[in-house]
């Protein structure tokens, strides 16, 4: 397990090696100069000679990258060209945000989707396994962003239960800080929990055709520990699987989320570098995404390798 | 030929509507998507206007009928682009191997390792946004769907005796891919590309939303919502309207992608279904 973990953990500072290059590299090789694109179409020659020099761009390429990673590796993240802050704190925060929403989502995603497809891959062709799966469908057919729209419609504009925009630090009070986190959770929850309950239904009905689940209740075992004891670890293995994908969609979500509930974090920071071509921002947080990304993917694979020792002794996939 | 599965022709109706509008919505429209009416400005919807109206007293079933069009040349570009750049690099992994393979695979890899939005985003966030550059971010975005796809088949059918036969003949490489291989990896490979239309539809409309796709006037379904956000308190049909025409487009193409892999996966259909 140990050296499994290891060749992992080499391939991730491997990817976020290549990532910072080939980010710099976009950024930089895109069509159009970047500083006219900061100062606008209508800026003097002077502006943007002085754009170009705050950034270094009349450097060589490889000048510019490696004073970059260079200063990143010391935990130097660069200053924001637009509010004149240094970036890494302000990443740091905007990140911590972000996660409390990812953390809160991720967990009630595999919570209700893992019950969810037990429950119904228990009872798989009955009514309420019917419901549940177009229900799914639907659920998977409705884009984030519309389903935070109709969620603002219902719970904001209807029902007047929560606000729509805005954060509030837990500091203040957890049932405001609450009332804040629960449209944006409720719409990342919705948009991802039937990826982990239909994947687990499928799984579920099969493994409870297996010989031993058999053999369970041959020894007069009551089904629910069949269940609970016999199917759901084997059950649950492509499960893994999907939630380290659906961690990829969420940072996604996270994104359109934040954006449209006004919410503080990695997401909105990210659109707003965009929106005011803040350079420096766009490739540091991108970065910081891309490393989040990969530790999350590193976490799945480690946890998948933790229940299937198959992967462990085979060759390692990297 | 066994009879069609219902999601299949459900779906196909309903998308075959969608190409329709998209074909001719500009002739069905009754007023232009950016003929603005300041009197009539955020009208609940009525005789004159199906749909409503928009804060600048624009019709929403036109701008829908115009933007239908957009969604899907989104979608169906997007996922041109991912076939046309990620099956030969497929191909080529699989059949080749050893370096070839190494080198194409761990550049995916790498692609992969950016959730989609944000590599969005990163190939998007410098330049000014338009259609066809949106398009083609989304493709780059699922060319390692594509290629890992073509991939697995590829190796599969390379060790069929129909290819090593026209090794043994001296076939050139190409001529073995294009016309021995080729054709018999295909049918996963459409149904993955009708799923990925989808797909594609929903990323292009949530970078339309995030300001990185479509720009104003023009009227993308995703562009629309995004628009129509501050006023959904007082007038929701404007957020609506295009966002359910969304979701009965991504649901129908997945009901055609299910029930392709229905007629073209002989195992699901003795199987479980």
């Amino acid at each position: 397990m140990l050296a499994y973990t290891l060749k992992r953990l080499a391939t991730v500072i491997a990817i976020l090696a290549v990532m910072s290059v080939a980010i710099f590299s976009i950024t930089q090789v895109l069509p159009g100069d970047v500083a006219h694109m900061i100062v606008g179409q209508f800026a003097t020659d002077d502006q943007v000679r002085a754009v170009r020099g705050r950034l270094h761009l009349d450097d060589p390429g490889h000048v510019q990258y490696l004073r970059w990673a260079g200063a990143l590796l010391q935990g130097d993240f660069g200053v924001s060209m637009m509010m004149d802050r240094p970036l890494g704190p302000m990443i740091g925060e905007a990140i911590l945000r972000s996660a409390v929403l990812a953390a809160i989502s991720i967990v009630l995603v595999a919570a209700i989707g893992i019950w969810l497809g037990v429950y119904c891959g228990v009872r798989h062709g009955s009514r309420a396994d019917r419901v549940i799966s177009v229900g799914s469908y639907f659920l998977i057919s409705v884009p984030e962003f519309f389903w935070a729209i109709l969620a603002i419609m219902l719970f904001t504009g209807y029902l007047g239960w929560f606000p729509s925009t805005g954060y509030s630090p837990i500091g203040e009070g957890f049932w405001q800080w609450l009332q804040h986190i629960i449209l944006p959770v409720a719409t990342l929850v919705s948009g991802l929990v039937a990826h982990v309950s239909r994947l687990t239904r499928s799984s579920m009905i099969e493994t409870m055709q297996a010989q031993y689940i058999t053999a369970a209740r041959a020894k007069g075992l009551p089904e629910n520990v069949v269940i609970r004891r016999h199917a759901l670890r084997n059950a649950l293995v492509p499960t893994i699987t999907v939630l380290a994908i659906d961690v990829g969609l969420l940072m996604g979500g996270i994104v359109v989320v934040e954006t449209i509930f006004s919410y503080p974090g990695l997401g909105r920071l990210l659109i707003f570098a965009i929106e005011q071509k803040d350079l420096p921002l766009i490739q540091a947080g991108i970065l910081a995404v891309t490393a989040v990304y990969a530790v999350a993917n590193l976490a799945a694979d480690l946890l998948y390798a933790f229940f299937n020792p198959r992967i462990r002794y085979g060759r390692t996939a990297a | 030929m066994a009879a069609l599965p219902r999601s299949l022709v459900f779906g196909g109706l309903v998308l075959a509507l969608v190409a329709f509008a998209a074909l001719f919505g500009p002739m069905l429209a009754p007023y232009p998507y950016d003929q603005m009416d300041i009197m009539a400005r955020m009208t609940p919807p009525d005789a004159a206007h199906w749909f409503g109206t928009d804060e600048f007293g624009r019709d929403v079933l036109s701008r829908m009928l115009y933007g239908a069009r957009l969604s899907l040349l989104m979608g169906v570009g997007a996922t041109f682009v991912s076939l046309v750049i990620g099956v030969p690099l497929g191909l080529a992994a699989g059949y080749h191997g050893g370096r070839v393979d190494e080198v194409i695979m761990r550049a995916i890899d790498l692609v992969i390792s950016v959730p989609p939005i944000l590599m969005g985003l990163l190939l998007l966030s410098l330049s000014p946004p338009n259609v066809w550059k949106t398009a083609a971010a989304v493709g780059i975005i699922y060319v390692p769907i594509m290629a890992r796809l073509a991939r697995s088949v590829t190796l599969e059918i390379a060790r069929e005796e129909f290819v090593l036969a026209a090794r043994a003949r001296g076939e050139r490489l190409w001529y073995i891919l294009a016309a021995e291989i080729l054709p018999n990896a295909w049918p996963p490979i459409i149904v993955e590309a009708a799923l990925r239309v989808t797909f594609a539809i929903m990323l292009g409309a949530a970078l339309s939303f995030l300001g990185l796709g479509v720009q104003p006037p023009s009227s993308d379904w995703g562009l629309m919502i995004a628009e129509a956000r501050p006023f959904i308190d007082t007038a929701p049909w404007v957020a609506l309207a295009p966002g359910v025409v969304l979701c009965i487009t991504v649901i129908a193409v997945n009901l055609v992608g299910d029930g392709l892999r229905e007629v073209l996966d002989p195992r699901l259909r003795k199987g479980r279904g």
